[in-house]
């Protein structure tokens, strides 16, 4: 096979129009929001239907894109690097640095997109049910859209650049719909707090892009002739061998720091639980499966830059795996002790995208991938799911403890697709989580981090029994609270007991701005009590949990090599593209090739006739030291890569039931502790955390998450900001009032004397002057002189145009 | 071509001023597009003089810049001196100078 493609020189690439123009998809919502804004309010849907045409508009183009990608890998034979569609325009230039704005579509763009489309469409359509009669609805849409054009464009983005402006303005959506309910305090705490907290990562964005950009930017404009904002510059650069130990390493810390910022990882992950406070079609596509994956897509972008700078495949443990280990365990534990059924949530996000991180750093770039695409569907259904719930069967309260329980018989729906997406999350063996988690774990085990591969275990089994957990509280038990049907009017009681739960604004909201048509609804229903969401509602959620059901098999190892699709459209190929090669396909192509087969193991030819070609080829690796392909450190000159040779795990039956196991046995556990927790009331169990020291200062450590907001808030924000706006308060009074107070009374003081000397004596004899001359004049000007400067001042700019157009007939 | 967008934004700046000028009824607002207009007339300059390579063009914005100040030191003190009289700062009001 290899030989073949050396025979064939030049390699011809399909491609089309979707492929070719996919950098108009994020243009749609970003017009759209504009109509939005401009028009909203007065279409009958109140600016909703752009959003939502937008996004399906944007769903069909990334799919038509999705088929051109395919087909063009297609196209080639497995080891071909396929060319990903980069297409770029000035955006500014300046002495000589010009910056492009542009796409740079391959299969990991392909592929978000499509999930990112797909996911607003849904909770677009969500959205106008849910927040129907909100105050802000128009806004909300605006800012939905808005958020989905940042995200869009920072998938396609060609460059560094582009990247961070789609990256921002997701930070400005993320902190408009957190505070969307900003009336209560606790909502717009929320929304800062998320905002400075991604903010202090974004610093490392801007460091990480401008220190990667001096350093690599002499190499890619000498070698490839892009700048080094450039994505492919960047990746070629990395594998080249010329970025200094140094440089790298520096630049892609500082790109991870603001990785760890946006996606939520240990120590900064304590925005996004707060960040619930928004409403839930939010927390379902900003906070679980789209905005916080941008840290992922980041590293998995410039995956070379990472791979080289944090020594990816080395011998030591890197900070990647590092944080990422430390946050599943961490956000898993904290998911125990929350009554609050979207913080469960939250936290679990926070966790799986710790596994998605661990993914990377440990080489497994595939499964972290695939896990993206997985997670959000089934962590999107549960977000909606809890929507759903927290809608039409317990009066927006969102506490399992007080208003839940035992809803499985109301809203079969629900309960169901909950149980689906539930199992995914889990990754129990059909469902898409196992296929895509277990990869991850697998993975990160065969790149040699045994202990990391245990810890990837035992946050499986905390995932399992925390989301038991909190199914037994939903949907299981004797319904309590708002569930069981209690009156409305008990609800403002517990409102005022717990007002952290911003989204009890949104029931007097709701209920407030109500039509009467609302309630008319709930009395058709014949009483207060739960019910099953209506079909704007469910809809979004069947589909949802279709795919967590069904997305697994796009990437299924477990069934053979023919079920690898995702690895063979997405994954980018480590190849030696020759230089010249990029510049017209011919040439030189077909040599480079062949000093890049040279160290190809003979046998590769028959890797697709062998049952698991993966497998002998990462074995070919091992023996070889981890840079088996030439592509690393060492690249051949004249040929550039641009990615990394990346390792497989073999698919192992006895691992996956392994994995299967530890996470049914955590199910168990949980099932029974639950049972007699809550149902039975053991009473050797209840209240055992404050009769034993250990546990209660176990739980209550728990319950503070770790003292990190007292760390950040009490000791870090008031040790640093206090002097300063100390320091600014006796500036602004001393010094600023001072100025404008001088400057006020200098001016009174002028103008005084203008008036006095000038006004009086000067203007206004001149003035009257004028006037008297004006009037000597005769009547035939009078109507002209009408005493309004506006038209004086437009008799002057008519006339200057009329000598100007003059002036430009003499000249022609 | 990098000297058709600053004149591009030279005339747009200007064209700006010249409807603040003949449209706003506030002498504050007035001045203010006045200010625009002298601004748009320095981009022009700072074009010109950026394309011959010659720093004439800098200088002269430089007194532009410079008179411009007067011109706004002027035109407060009038606008000032009209609201004490008048209470008001509406040009409509200023029809003394009709013949």
């Amino acid at each position: 096979m290899f030989s073949a493609s050396t025979e064939a020189a030049e390699v011809i690439l399909k491609s089309g129009w979707f492929l070719e123009n996919a950098f108009i998809i994020p243009i749609i919502p970003a017009v759209a929001f504009f109509l939005i804004i401009f028009f909203g309010k007065k279409m009958p849907m109140k600016g909703s239907e752009f959003g939502i045409v937008s996004m399906f508009a944007a769903l069909v183009m990334s799919i038509g894109a999705a088929y051109q990608w395919i087909q063009r890998v297609n196209g080639v034979s497995e080891e071909t690097y396929v060319k990903p569609i980069i297409r770029s325009w000035t955006w500014w230039q300046n002495d000589g640095v010009s910056l492009g704005i542009g796409q740079h579509i391959d299969g990991l763009s392909i592929t978000i997109l499509v999930v990112v489309a797909f996911i607003s469409s849904l909770v677009q359509i969500y959205s106008t049910e849910y927040l129907h009669g909100d105050r802000r609805y128009t806004h909300f849409f605006a800012s939905l859209t808005l958020f989905s054009a940042g995200m869009l464009n920072m998938v396609v983005a060609e460059n560094m650049i582009q990247l961070i402006l789609g990256w921002e303005l997701m930070g400005l959506c993320s902190f408009m719909l957190i505070g969307h309910w900003w009336e209560e305090g606790a909502n717009s705490r929320a929304a800062l707090k998320a905002f400075f907290t991604t903010r202090t990562g974004d610093i490392g964005l801007l460091v990480g892009t401008s220190v990667l950009f001096f350093a690599a930017n002499d190499w890619t404009q000498k070698t490839l002739g892009v700048s080094g904002f450039s994505i492919r510059g960047l990746s070629a650069w990395a594998l080249s061998g010329d970025p200094s130990s140094a440089a790298i390493t520096v630049g892609a810390v500082a790109l991870f720091i603001a990785c760890i910022g946006k996606s939520g990882q240990f120590p900064l992950h304590t925005w996004l639980p707060d960040a619930m406070a928004g409403p839930t079609p939010v927390s379902s596509l900003l906070h679980s499966s789209t905005m916080v994956v941008a840290g992922v897509f980041l590293v998995a972008r410039v995956y070379p830059v990472f791979y080289e700078g944090m020594n990816i495949y080395g011998n030591s443990v890197n900070f990647i795996v590092l944080i990422g280990g430390v946050t599943i365990v961490i956000a898993a534990a904290l998911a125990f002790v929350q009554n609050d059924i979207k913080k469960v949530l939250a936290y679990s996000t926070v966790s799986q995208l710790g596994y998605m991180m661990m993914g990377l750093g440990a080489g497994a770039w595939l499964p972290a991938v695939f896990h993206i695409f997985t997670h959000a569907f089934f962590k999107a259904c549960l977000f909606l799911g809890a929507g759903s719930i927290s809608h039409s069967a317990s009066h927006h309260s969102f506490d399992m403890k007080k208003d839940m329980g035992g809803l499985r018989k109301f809203m079969p729906i629900t309960f169901s697709t909950w149980i689906i997406s539930t199992l995914a999350l889990c990754g129990v063996f059909p469902f898409s989580g196992f296929f895509s988690k277990d990869e991850i774990i697998d993975n990160v085990g065969y790149a040699g981090y045994n202990f990391f591969m245990i810890v990837g275990l035992f946050g499986a089994f905390l995932t399992a029994a925390y989301m038991t957990r909190a199914t037994y509280l939903t949907f299981f038990g004797e319904p309590r609270g708002a569930a069981a049907g209690e009156h409305h009017d008990d609800e403002h009681d517990a409102h005022a007991s717990h007002d952290d739960h911003g989204h009890d604004a949104h029931g007097h909201d709701a209920h407030a701005h109500d039509s009467h048509a609302a309630h008319d609804s709930h009395d058709d229903h014949g009483s207060h009590g739960p019910r099953e969401s209506g079909l704007i509602i469910t809809v979004p959620l069947i589909l949802l949990a279709t795919l967590a059901l069904g997305s697994g098999f796009l990437n299924a190892p477990a069934f053979g090599e023919k079920w690898e699709n995702l690895k063979k459209w997405v994954e980018p190929r480590a190849e030696v593209v020759s230089v010249t090669g990029i510049a017209k396909p011919a040439g030189a192509h077909g040599e480079t090739r062949l000093a890049a087969g040279s160290e190809e193991p003979v046998d590769d030819g028959h890797s697709e006739a062998a049952d698991s070609g993966s497998h002998s080829k990462a074995e070919a690796g091992k023996d070889g030291g981890h840079h088996y392909s030439d592509c690393g450190s060492k690249t051949p000159v004249g040929g550039v890569c641009y990615a990394p040779q990346l390792k497989h795990a073999p698919f192992k039956w006895w691992k996956a039931g392994m994995s299967v196991g530890i996470v049914f046995l955590g199910m168990i556990l949980s099932w029974l502790l639950c049972v007699q927790l809550y149902t039975r009331k053991n009473k050797k169990l209840v209240g055992l955390t404050e009769r034993n020291k250990a546990l209660g200062a176990g739980y209550s450590f728990l319950a503070n998450k770790y003292y990190l907001d007292t760390l950040y808030e009490k000791i870090i924000v008031r040790s640093i900001a206090h002097p300063i706006s100390r320091g600014a308060y006796w500036f602004n009074q001393n010094v600023l009032d001072g100025i404008v107070n001088g400057a006020g009374t200098s001016t009174r003081k002028t103008a005084g004397w203008v008036y006095r000397n000038v006004d009086q004596k000067l203007v206004d004899g001149a003035v009257n002057g004028a006037g008297t001359s004006a009037e000597n004049a005769g009547g035939a000007l009078q109507p002209v002189q009408s005493g309004k400067v506006n038209q004086y001042g437009a008799l002057l700019f008519g006339a200057a145009a009329i000598g100007a157009l003059v002036l430009v007939i003499i000249n022609f | 071509m990098l000297l058709n967008q600053f004149l591009m934004l030279g005339a747009v700046l200007f064209c700006i001023g010249v409807y603040g000028v003949i449209v706003r009824k506030n002498a504050v607002l007035v001045l203010m597009s006045i200010e625009l207009i002298l601004n748009s007339v320095n981009i022009n300059l700072l074009a010109f003089s950026l394309r011959n390579g010659t720093p004439d063009g800098h200088t002269f914005a430089l007194y532009v810049i410079a008179v411009a100040a007067a011109e706004v030191g002027v035109g407060l003190a009038m606008v000032l001196l009209m609201y004490r009289n008048r209470r008001s700062v509406g040009l409509d009001d200023l029809s003394e100078m009709k013949g």
